[in-house]
């Protein structure tokens, strides 16, 4: 199938995995959002469907990989000290701007929140200036 | 029990999304970036897909009272867009610029054993426990926001 069909589809799943959180649990679908409610200090009391929601991003892979023999996981683009910078900048970056891709970019997006639309604005921006710099001017 | 249950299948179901649409795939997610490049248009397929479905689910859910299996919704109370919005948007855009992992496909990666993603995701926690350092401290120089 080609791979912008794939990539809607994979979408449309993402989609419904924040809908049906939505649906029964009440919470927004947010990656950075739900790890930071377990991380010190004072994590959140509400850890088992936090817990169990990672749970299921770690196990996906294995099991998608036992059933079609691909998890789909792509092999890391930079090296170590930039990987370090990187992972630093995004855990500050979406606790102090509350969300990312995924809490912003589907969940509030899908609100009509002006914040995230804001922020998905500015976030994309910023990444497609920095992917510009290192890629083309370095 | 049964938030747990709908924890594990909802995350189960995001990676399953994740990885079909090669969001898993930091080389796919650094095209998308690339404008000056191979522009690769992936990202605005998945975005679109998954914003449309959410926007439909999320009206019909919101047309009840409560979630079937909790007590209320818990939705972040819509705040202006301040100082911290921005500067942390504008901070996490450049760590994925550099990388091309957001929070939830690095975690995904995890999976394949590679050292670098553990690197990545070890910094990442310590990035948010950071600021979560900051704002419980008394007179906070980083100032609550809530979550997105």
């Amino acid at each position: 199938m080609h791979p912008y069909i794939m990539a809607a589809i994979g979408g449309v799943l993402i989609g419904l995995s924040a809908v049906l959180l939505m649906a029964f649990s009440g919470r927004i679908a947010g990656v950075s959002g739900i790890v930071g409610g377990l991380l010190p200090p004072k994590p959140v009391t509400d850890r088992s469907w936090r817990l169990s929601f990672v749970l299921g991003l770690v196990l996906a892979p294995l099991i998608l990989r036992m059933a079609t023999g691909a998890s789909g996981i792509g092999a890391p683009a930079v090296d170590y000290p930039a990987l370090l910078a990187a992972g630093l900048l995004v855990g500050v970056g979406t606790a102090a701007g509350g969300g990312c891709t995924s809490g912003h970019g589907i969940c509030g997006l899908a609100r009509l929140s002006p914040r995230s639309a804001f922020a998905v604005a500015v976030f994309m921006a910023a990444a497609i200036v920095t992917v510009f710099v290192t890629r083309h001017l370095v | 029990m049964g938030e747990t249950t709908v924890g594990v299948l909802t995350g189960l179901l995001f990676v399953l999304g994740l990885c079909l649409s090669g969001m898993a795939d930091p080389s796919v997610v650094l095209g998308f970036l690339d404008l000056a490049g191979n522009w690769n248009p992936a990202l605005l397929f998945v975005m679109a897909g998954g914003v449309s479905v959410t926007f439909i689910g999320y009206r019909i859910v919101f047309g009840r009272k409560r979630p079937l299996w909790s007590k209320s919704f818990q939705l972040p109370t819509a705040g202006a867009v301040d100082a911290h919005l921005i500067s942390g948007a504008a901070i996490f855009g450049i760590g994925w610029g550099l990388a091309g992992y957001c929070p939830g496909p690095a975690l995904v990666s995890l999976a394949s054993g590679r050292p670098q993603v553990l690197v990545f995701v070890v910094a990442m926690l310590a990035g948010m426990v950071f600021v979560r350092w900051m704002r419980a401290r008394p007179r906070a120089a980083i100032a609550a926001t809530s979550e997105a």
